[in-house]
């Protein structure tokens, strides 16, 4: 099989889509935010409880998806929680960056490793936004501004 | 004019493909198997050298100058019409207008012909298998004139019941708005029973005949309906250039929906008066060379024996279906009888998406998604199909290539 096709579906995402972490719906959410994809019909929500520093002391998201989105939440979700709002957004903008196939600096051994498992997408550009539907639908639920992301619209 | 090519019977499709550049080309090292002809057919050789040929030694606007070209590339466009009614066998080649695709041809018919005749809890009869471009210009009436859409259901296998449409119709019926063919089911309907039974209440019926014109043979007389709209870039022409059907009576009453040149007779300070149909529903500088490409992938098209065509297609959908029947982890969705070459289906714990990434890989296109047809998703409950849609260049070992590929992205995806 092609390199980049078994470097997207490595094991940990498929796993991570098989069996996704933080899925379901929170009770009790401070935060929460629907992200929509037109081009293929795929949903996601994003619960957040938030404390009163701002921390992501929990995190779940339900939906339904593709392997790639699904396993990008289940993964956003491990690597969030317990982080600051700031430290979430910086995240985010390195996610952003690694699966464009573009340099994230600025970050963490730990957190690079997580994030460049999803890094093989760049490779999919008709995908990227499989990817990243989880991530602009958290940014939305910790801004509560839109209520629902359409991430063909970006 | 291109002479048509004739190819003589039966159907030879390696004679067919060797017409078409594109499929000789390699994606990701491998060869391509283009199963996303229902999206845009690609273009035979015949279709763009006509169209450089023509930007190359007749071209100018139509319609205005006196000029040696002007004329010529006039009697080019003006052909390209008579191609057109030909292809459909319309009785007048003024019931012809030139759109830029079936989604404006729809739209046409919806600003131009409905709206004026509709008032608020008046009704439009359409099917739930439509394709969005036959489903939101009729939405936009429902917005801005209070129009009542009435929807009409299909079978599980995704066959259309005449007697449930019939049901539909009602005294404020004003118009039915029914697919040739799905372009998600592929399911064929029967036009000719559907328009006698609106004509029975005096409703008239518009057909989308984006999927249909390619596989079916079109005649709209004998169909008696009242407009059929066609695109281009399915019927192996160009993008950019589609056309309306519609019966004189109705086009002489109609408005014009765009303004602008060519369109008119006269202008004043403070009166205007209308050209003739076609003229006045193709308001500016129209698609010329794309004109000129239709008419030569109709003529294209129609050097075929279309019949042989179809058992062709046919026969490639029944292979396809059959190859992938043995994959127990599949669900077909669409399988009406008589239904034309599109093979639509979802995979337990696959998502369309991922399956048609892998597919590509393997050098197969197909399309993922919900194909324009959310009220359909909605229908057979599901977010998005995978969906291979074949066209008469295409092969049985196209259809090996799409199954080997579909068994390997299970594999990918399920270990």
């Amino acid at each position: 099989m092609d390199n980049a096709l078994r470097e997207l579906y490595q094991e940990v995402i498929l796993d991570h889509s098989r069996h996704p972490r933080h899925y379901g719906a929170m009770g009790g959410a401070s935060h929460q935010a629907e992200g929509y994809n037109p081009l293929c019909g795929d949903r996601v929500t994003v619960y957040l409880k938030l404390d009163a520093d701002g921390r992501v002391a929990d995190i779940a998201f339900e939906g339904k998806g593709c392997a790639i989105s699904q396993a990008s939440a289940s993964m956003m979700a491990d690597l969030l929680k317990g982080r600051s709002k700031e430290d979430a957004e910086k995240l985010m903008e390195s996610f952003l960056h690694l699966v464009k196939g573009e340099p994230a600096p600025d970050l963490s051994d730990d957190d690079r490793e997580m994030l460049e498992v999803m890094g093989g997408i760049s490779e999919f550009p008709m995908r990227v936004k499989c990817a990243t539907l989880a991530w602009h639908t958290f940014r939305n639920a910790v801004e509560e501004g839109r209520n629902t992301v359409e991430e063909g619209a970006r | 004019m291109t002479a048509p090519v004739k190819i003589a019977m039966p159907f030879d499709v390696e004679a067919a493909r060797a017409q078409f550049p594109i499929l000789s080309r390699t994606v990701y090292g491998k060869p391509l198997v283009y199963l996303d002809s229902g999206a845009s057919a690609q273009k035979p050789a015949v279709v763009l050298d006509a169209m450089t040929d023509f930007a190359q030694t007749d071209y100018a606007n139509v319609h205005r100058g006196v000029h040696f070209l002007s004329a010529a590339a006039t009697d080019r466009y003006e052909a390209a019409r008579r191609t057109v009614q030909k292809f459909l066998n319309a009785a007048r080649e003024d019931e012809i207008v030139f759109t830029k695709g079936g989604t404006e041809a729809i739209n046409l018919v919806a600003y131009s012909y409905l709206m004026p005749r509709i008032q608020p809890g008046d009704e439009i009869v359409l099917s739930v298998m439509e394709h969005h471009s036959n489903i939101v210009p009729w939405h936009f009436l429902r917005e801005r004139c209070g129009a009542v859409l009435r929807w009409v259901d299909v079978a599980d296998d995704g066959s259309l019941d005449v007697g449930a449409l019939d049901a539909a119709i009602g005294p404020k019926t004003k118009l039915v708005a029914i697919t040739h063919m799905s372009n998600v089911l592929g399911t064929v309907t029967p036009l000719k029973d559907i328009v006698a039974s609106a004509h029975a209440k005096g409703v008239p019926v518009l057909a989308d005949g984006c999927q249909g014109a390619v596989h079916e043979v079109v005649d709209v007389q004998a169909l008696d309906i009242d407009f059929y709209a066609i695109t281009g870039h399915k019927l192996y022409g160009p993008t950019g250039i589609g056309a309306l059907y519609a019966k004189w009576a109705h086009l002489k009453a109609m408005r014009p929906f765009n303004g602008g040149g060519e369109m008119i007779r006269e202008v004043t300070k403070d009166r205007i008066s209308y050209a003739d149909p076609p003229a006045r529903f193709e308001a500016g500088t129209p698609p010329i060379l794309e004109a000129a490409g239709l008419a030569v992938a109709l003529d294209w098209l129609m050097g075929f024996d279309r019949v042989s065509v179809a058992a062709h297609e046919h026969a490639l959908l029944a292979y396809a279906r059959d190859q992938v029947s043995r994959f127990n982890w599949l669900r077909v969705i669409g399988d009406a009888p008589g239904k034309g070459a599109i093979l639509s289906f979802e995979a337990d714990g696959m998502h369309a998406h991922d399956l048609a990434t892998i597919l590509d890989r393997e050098g197969v296109a197909v399309r993922a998604g919900h194909h324009c047809a959310q009220v359909l998703m909605e229908r057979f409950a599901v977010t998005s199909t995978t969906r291979a849609s074949f066209a008469l260049y295409n092969t049985r070992a196209d259809v090996d290539a799409l199954v080997a590929g579909l068994a390997r992205a299970r594999e990918v995806l399920h270990g």
